[in-house]
């Protein structure tokens, strides 16, 4: 281990596992390949902490920045501004073998299952690619690893899944082999992107119920990215809500259902119901326009043009800071003044 | 209730012949919807739900092995049409369709207003005056300002190209729309202000809809009635507040309690197992390997039970409690 790690490591063992400051991840656009058009902003000014073991859902609609979010955590993109700082170490300065032990240290569970395993390769040999990447050489070690994090994904017998090909195997299988790859490193923490939104619901809480089972288990961290508010109440300890590249309502779970603050997550939660058959019946408040474009946002809080609640003259001025109306629970928004 | 009967099918059947074998989509399905009403056709994927919407709209694969059954649109039977009289009588100007992913499959480089007006001029021979006056008001009936007329479908967000494609359904004032998960690919605010679109114009317009989709939640914001599909074939036919609430087959009711419920604290429930190949359905019912309540008779292919007016179950289960099979 290296002597940045692990003097960081033994500042960081009491900290929280996940330090976010004032991140920003800008994608430069250019027309004709040099002229530069703008910047968009998918992720603009982001502030959180992860604690060890704790199961956090960011929810966003599309274009919201919460995949880009997810990839500049996972190092896949570079912050245009600001730091990750991960077990007390900022992720910008690892180079090298300090970067691959950061590598094996978050997991990656990608949205289309299929998509994300090589179609090419078996199960045994998916799984044995990052083992070998990450220096374990022995095959019978090895060979006990994999069989290990496919009993724990519930693909067992191994015997039965290890030469199978990708497209052998159903959704919810091929689901957990990609969940056995994020965990067959041993990570402290898994980020997973939609997990869920490709399969069908009779599968889609069965994936669920074994996340959160592994996460409870390891006492992983899990940051668990979705467009579902209704998934994450089972699934979750906290709620970050995210509009338009910021984060503008965080909370735990249950605190965030019962008393939604932003005038955003108020809107999205009246958009859902729960099953009944009143529902035909009845007409959605739904707040008009659409989420804005990252290149040209609005000034002031990018809500305001949707918002049934916006104070003239505030609102499209300046940027609202997050304020904590209830204990534990913050929201972005001039209301709270 | 004095609501007419608008589309009435029966033991329709559609296979297709794959290199495998011959797969059996919509196998033996039988259903009917009143004028006025929304039926949400709810299935997981492979069901067999979406071959049986191209199946009424006759939007066939070429490898189309049997296509069978009977099917009236008022006093038509539309099966008995030749192909020339369905599209010229049937198609688009009485039973419309929005594909799923249609709004992708937009033409880029035809302004919408343009693309929408393709029903009444080449369906119906409108002049393109008078054609582009319904569209206008057919936009705004979806919630779409007329200043997008001329716009080209890349100007447009996903939510308004999804309106866009669903005024092209509604343009004709077709009696029955047929959607296939119209809204999956959608935001929950895009998706609730769409759902508000359906609702209204089912309302105003006294349009009937069959909605397809996986999702529960999504099949509850415009169901009269849901018709539950597994393995090809229709398992449970109910009224919404039924199916909802008091789920008759063993499938229905776990699919209810696998759904996450946002105000409420039970967990939801996952279904083990996995449905049948349609290529090797299993004789007998073809949920019983992962039925929790399976019995003897199970090896035997249950036929639909009635339970009650319009509520129509195939589970032995509820063999004897009722009139008997049939209407």
């Amino acid at each position: 281990m290296s002597a940045v790690r692990s003097s960081a490591q033994a500042r960081g063992r009491d900290g929280p596992l996940l330090a976010v400051q004032d991140l920003h991840t800008w994608f430069e656009l250019r027309q004709w390949g040099f002229l530069r058009v703008g910047s968009v902003r998918a992720v603009d000014g982001v502030d959180f902490e992860l604690a060890r073991g704790e199961a956090v859902a960011f929810v966003g609609e599309s274009g919201c920045g919460k995949s880009s979010l997810a990839r500049t955590l996972l190092g896949l993109h570079k912050p245009t501004r600001g730091e990750v700082v991960f077990n007390g170490t900022r992720v910008a300065d690892l180079r090298g073998k300090d970067m691959q032990w950061y590598r094996a240290s978050v997991g990656y569970v990608q949205q289309d299952p299929y998509g994300a395993l090589p179609p090419f390769m078996d199960v045994r040999r998916i799984l044995s690619e990052p083992l070998i990447v990450h220096g374990i050489s022995s095959r019978v070690e090895r060979e006990r690893r994999i069989r290990q994090v496919l009993d724990e994904v519930r693909l067992s017998p191994a015997e039965t899944i290890l030469d199978k090909f990708p497209h052998m195997l159903s959704g919810g299988q091929q689901q957990r082999v990609v969940i056995a790859r994020a965990l067959v490193l041993e990570p402290s923490m898994i980020i997973a992107d939609e997990p869920v939104s490709m399969l069908d619901a009779s599968v889609r809480v069965e994936i669920l119920n074994l996340l959160r089972r592994i996460q409870t288990e390891r006492e992983l961290t899990l940051a668990f990215i979705t467009h579902d508010l209704s998934t994450v109440r089972h699934f979750a300890d906290r709620i970050f809500v995210m509009y338009a590249g910021r984060i503008v309502e965080q909370a735990p779970v249950d605190e965030l259902l019962a008393h939604p603050q932003h005038p955003y997550t108020q809107s999205l939660l009246a958009a859902i119901a729960d099953v009944d058959a009143a529902n035909a019946r009845q007409q959605r408040e739904v707040p008009g326009g659409e989420p804005p474009s990252l290149l040209h946002p609005p000034p002031g809080c990018r809500f305001h043009p949707r918002c049934p609640h916006a104070i003239a003259g505030v609102c499209e001025v300046d940027d609202p800071p997050q304020f904590e109306p209830r204990r534990g629970h913050r929201s972005a928004c001039w209301l709270h003044r | 209730m004095a609501q007419k009967t608008l589309l009435s099918v029966e033991g329709l059947e559609l296979q297709y012949q794959t290199r495998r074998g011959v797969a059996r989509a919509v196998d033996g399905v039988s259903f009917d919807i009143l004028a006025n009403e929304a039926l949400v056709v709810l299935g997981e994927s492979g069901c067999g739900k979406s071959s049986l919407a191209k199946a009424l709209l006759r939007v066939l694969p070429r490898n189309v092995h049997r296509f069978s059954g009977k099917v009236m649109l008022g006093d038509t039977d539309i099966m008995a049409l030749s192909e020339e009289a369905f599209r010229r009588d049937v198609q688009w100007t009485r039973i419309a369709m929005v594909m799923q992913a249609a709004m992708n499959a937009l033409n880029p480089v035809v302004r919408v207003g343009e693309q929408v007006a393709e029903p009444l001029r080449v369906h119906m021979g409108w002049s393109r005056a008078r054609a582009m006056e319904r569209v206008a008001r057919t936009f705004e009936q979806v919630g779409v300002s007329t200043d997008f007329l001329q716009r080209y479908p890349f100007e447009l967000s996903g939510g308004m190209r999804q309106r866009v494609v669903l005024a092209m359904a509604l343009v004709t004032e077709p009696e029955l729309v047929i959607l296939d998960e119209p809204t999956s690919a959608l935001d929950v605010l895009t998706q609730a202000g769409i759902m508000n679109v359906l609702k209204r114009i089912k309302q105003e317009q006294g349009t009937s809809f069959m909605l397809i989709t996986h999702d529960v939640a999504t099949s509850s914001e415009i169901a009269d009635r849901v018709a539950l599909m597994y393995a090809g074939q229709v398992v449970e036919v109910a009224d919404a507040q039924d199916f909802f609430h008091a789920p008759a087959h063993p499938y229905s009711q776990m699919l209810m309690a696998s759904v996450p419920r946002l105000r409420q604290r039970e967990e939801p429930a996952h279904i083990p197992g996995q449905p049948p190949d349609l290529i090797d359905l299993p004789s007998g019912c073809r949920f019983a390997d992962r039925c929790p309540s399976r019995f003897g008779r199970c090896a035997e292919d249950p036929e639909p039970i009635r339970l009650a007016r319009r509520h129509h179950v195939r589970c032995w289960l509820h063999a004897g409690r009722s009139g008997g099979g049939g209407a």
